[in-house]
């Protein structure tokens, strides 16, 4: 009897140590949650390419702590809140300490207050949470935090150079906002509102309108209400498919205005409106595919295009985020500062970091966690002319920048009163 | 203003008459077989998906013949095959069989074309616009759709009303069995009726998946619009599926353009009130923020106070 008790006891000790799983010391895992099905899967697979050629590139140089490699594992939370915190569940089962998000405001919110209440209650197993594109000012203001670092401009950085533009253009008289019905739309409305009243008295906002995101599928009356309205400029926060589309219709309807966007050059725009956008549509963001000629980057001129060569869909999707570079090195030289994988550590060395892009020093601010980058408005331009050498999604149409703003003057005073863990 | 009434009836008309070309199946299907059919908008998916890849091989317009019969036959096929077994265990169970039937094709165009929307872009020869007023340019390809649609529309007036097997459809919508006992075999008309709706959603699909977008989720977005027509039209009514399309379609068109809130209506019958909270939210609320859900509202009503549709015939 005894004998068969250890037996089974035995038996059982042994599958244990053959099902333990070999845990993977070597590689450093970052969930990526964004959507991957529904109306924005685009955008997210889009962006889980990035953070998959960027990682491969720094694993390809020899990982981090002398072989450590990235691993990037994406999770779908088609841009829902609740399905964010679930995924997020699941992130956290799996061993996963680093988080990467970007599309949508709503999402980012729930995510920062998830990961704040998570870090006080496990202080042993602390997550860090990248955000590369979510950009409500509050993030890195009054609802800041420890746990999250912006690796992208928000509203009020992008507004601010928008309205600095629009202030040297006297031909611009009327301004049609159309933006998303989220905390972000609304964040990009309201910004809009302010600046252009205190840089621009004289200019009549003569439309305010919010869409549901995601939900429109012909941008068509929208377009006829800005039509009606007489504007001669139009300032849109839209992402995804509510831009390709807006444009899309405006392209249609043959709308003479002049758009201002923050995400009109890359992931489906281009294609949706070809070369009825140039000398149209206009852009702020940190990078654009046409960069590397303009100022003869050589390095970001082979990045670009070993992208091209391998995650494009011959050449559909371009590469378009310059700041997941930027999140990635950052990332990287983190880990190697800190010498730790651990959350509370990288934070820490992430702090104030500086870090030098193709384009110029880029500063994570220590005080808030919003880093500090040039930003570039670029307009359409027909490809093979001058520095537009290269085109985006196969259209014949590439990017000309109009105003280089440099990072110093794109930093903006925050409210935030940073709460730090103990070292 | 003239401008944005005119050019918003032609976009309501547009894409009231694509809900038209959907809708039309779907209450032939159900007043004939007594079958919702939840796949009826994954029919649509499909004529967009198979337009895009016929369009990519030998042009948009061979794939604007192709598609619409290869959906077609798709259909007759689940009718002949899924239906028909399923029908003797009762409507339930035809019920269940077509919204597994809607996961399937959904989850399927999900392996086969990917998560992402299509790049599937107006033909060349329709890429231009037709006629410029005050300074809107309108697009050919619209002006395509709406004729391609009345086109349809009268086409199945002629055939329902003119025709031979018009009438023995007719016929068997009301009395099925009186048409059989007269020698008519009612699967067969049934197995077309069933193939040509789903022809009818293919088509919307070829011309609706350039005009919307060609993406996994575009069933899910328009079945329910599409539900909520022939409901508000009257099962079984295409007149009502006709008169019910344009009208949501002009419902959803205009409310975008109309910023009146609640407290904007109180205050027209003189009711000035301060009201905070909750209240003051909901009085906030423009009209043009709940154009998705005025159809909806719609059906409700329609529902309680006329609940067999504009020009339904029956009560059941």
């Amino acid at each position: 009897m005894l004998n068969k008790v250890f037996a089974i006891f035995a038996i059982m000790a042994l599958a244990l140590v053959i099902t333990v799983p070999v845990m993977a010391e070597d590689t450093i895992k970052i969930a990526y949650i964004d959507p991957l099905s529904g109306a924005m899967a685009g955008v997210g697979d889009a962006g889980y390419k990035h953070f998959q050629y960027n990682a491969e590139l720094l694993n390809a140089a020899g990982g981090v702590l002398g072989g450590k490699k990235f691993e990037i594992v994406p999770f779908d939370n088609k841009v829902s809140p609740q399905d964010t915190l679930i995924q997020l569940k699941n992130a956290i089962d799996q061993d996963i300490r680093i988080v990467a998000q970007g599309n949508g405001s709503s999402v980012a919110g729930a995510l920062i207050e998830a990961i704040n209440k998570h870090n006080e209650r496990n202080p042993d197993n602390q997550l860090i949470y990248l955000n590369y594109a979510a950009v409500t000012p509050s993030f890195t203001n009054e609802q800041c935090s420890f746990w999250h670092f912006r690796f992208d401009a928000h509203v009020d950085m992008k507004i601010a150079a928008i309205t600095n533009y629009i202030k040297g253009q006297k031909d611009i008289k009327k301004v049609y906002l159309m933006n998303q019905d989220y905390v972000f739309g609304h964040a990009v409305s309201d910004a809009s509102k302010a600046m252009l009243k205190e840089k621009r008295p004289d200019i009549k906002i003569v439309g305010d309108s919010f869409t549901p995101l995601g939900k429109v599928k012909d941008f068509s009356p929208y377009v006829a209400k800005i039509q009606a309205s007489g504007a001669d400029t139009v300032i849109s926060g839209n992402w995804g498919a509510d831009m390709s589309l807006l444009v899309k219709a405006a392209k249609d309807a043959g709308l003479k205005a002049q758009f201002y966007t923050f995400y009109g050059n890359g992931l489906g725009a281009p294609k949706a409106i070809g070369e009825a956008g140039i000398g149209i549509l206009n852009s702020v963001t940190e990078w654009h595919l046409d960069l590397n000629q303009e100022e003869k980057n050589a390095e970001d001129e082979k990045f670009f295009l070993d992208y091209q060569e391998k995650y494009s869909s011959r050449g559909e999707v371009p590469y378009y985020y310059g700041r997941i570079g930027t999140t990635m090195q950052m990332l990287a030289a983190a880990i190697e500062k800190a010498h730790s994988t651990k959350a509370k550590d990288i934070a820490y060395a992430l702090e104030g970091m500086e870090y030098q892009t193709p384009y110029g020093k880029v500063t994570m601010r220590a005080e808030d966690h919003q880093l500090i980058q040039p930003l570039y408005i670029s307009t359409y331009a027909k490809a093979g002319q001058g520095t537009v050498k290269y085109d985006a999604e196969n259209t014949g149409v590439g990017f000309k920048t109009i105003q280089r703003i440099e990072a110093a003057d794109t930093a903006m005073p925050t409210t935030c009163k940073m709460e730090r863990p103990e070292k | 203003m003239l401008e944005y009434l005119l050019f918003s009836v032609l976009n309501s008309l547009v894409l009231g008459m694509l809900l038209f070309m959907l809708s039309s199946g779907l209450t032939l299907i159900f007043s004939m077989m007594g079958v919702l059919n939840f796949a009826h908008a994954s029919f649509y998916m499909l004529g967009a998906y198979f337009g895009y890849q016929i369009t990519q091989a030998v042009g948009f317009w061979p794939a604007l013949v192709i598609a619409p019969l290869l959906v077609g036959v798709i259909g007759a096929l689940v009718e002949r095959y899924g239906l028909r077994t399923v029908h003797k265990y009762g409507h339930v169970a035809e019920l269940l069989f077509t919204v597994g039937l809607a996961f399937i094709i959904e989850e399927g165009v999900n392996l086969i074309w990917g998560r992402n929307a299509m790049t599937y872009p107006v033909p060349q020869s329709l890429d231009f616009p037709l006629f410029t007023l005050f300074s809107t340019e309108f697009s050919t390809y619209r002006m395509f759709m709406l004729l391609i649609s009345v086109a349809i529309f009268i086409g199945l007036y002629m055939v329902l009303t003119r025709t031979r097997i018009g009438l023995i459809i007719q016929a068997a919508l009301t009395h099925p069995q009186g048409v059989s006992a007269l020698g008519h075999n009612v699967p067969m008309v049934f197995m077309m009726v069933f193939g040509g709706g789903s022809a009818l959603a293919g088509v919307a699909g070829v011309i609706g998946g350039i005009f919307l977008i060609t993406e996994p989720a575009m069933a899910a977005t328009l079945g329910p619009i599409v539900f909520v027509v022939i409901v508000v039209g009257g099962m079984g009514s295409l007149t009502g599926a006709f008169v019910a399309s344009l009208l949501l379609a002009a419902i959803q068109t205009f409310a975008v353009g109309l910023e009146y809130s609640l407290t904007d209506l109180f205050a027209l019958v003189g009711i000035h009130g301060q009201v905070s909270g909750l209240l003051e939210d909901l009085g906030r609320i423009q009209l043009s923020h709940t154009g998705p859900i005025l159809p909806y509202l719609f059906m409700v009503l329609m529902l309680m106070f006329r609940p067999k549709g504009l020009m339904g015939k029956r009560e059941s």
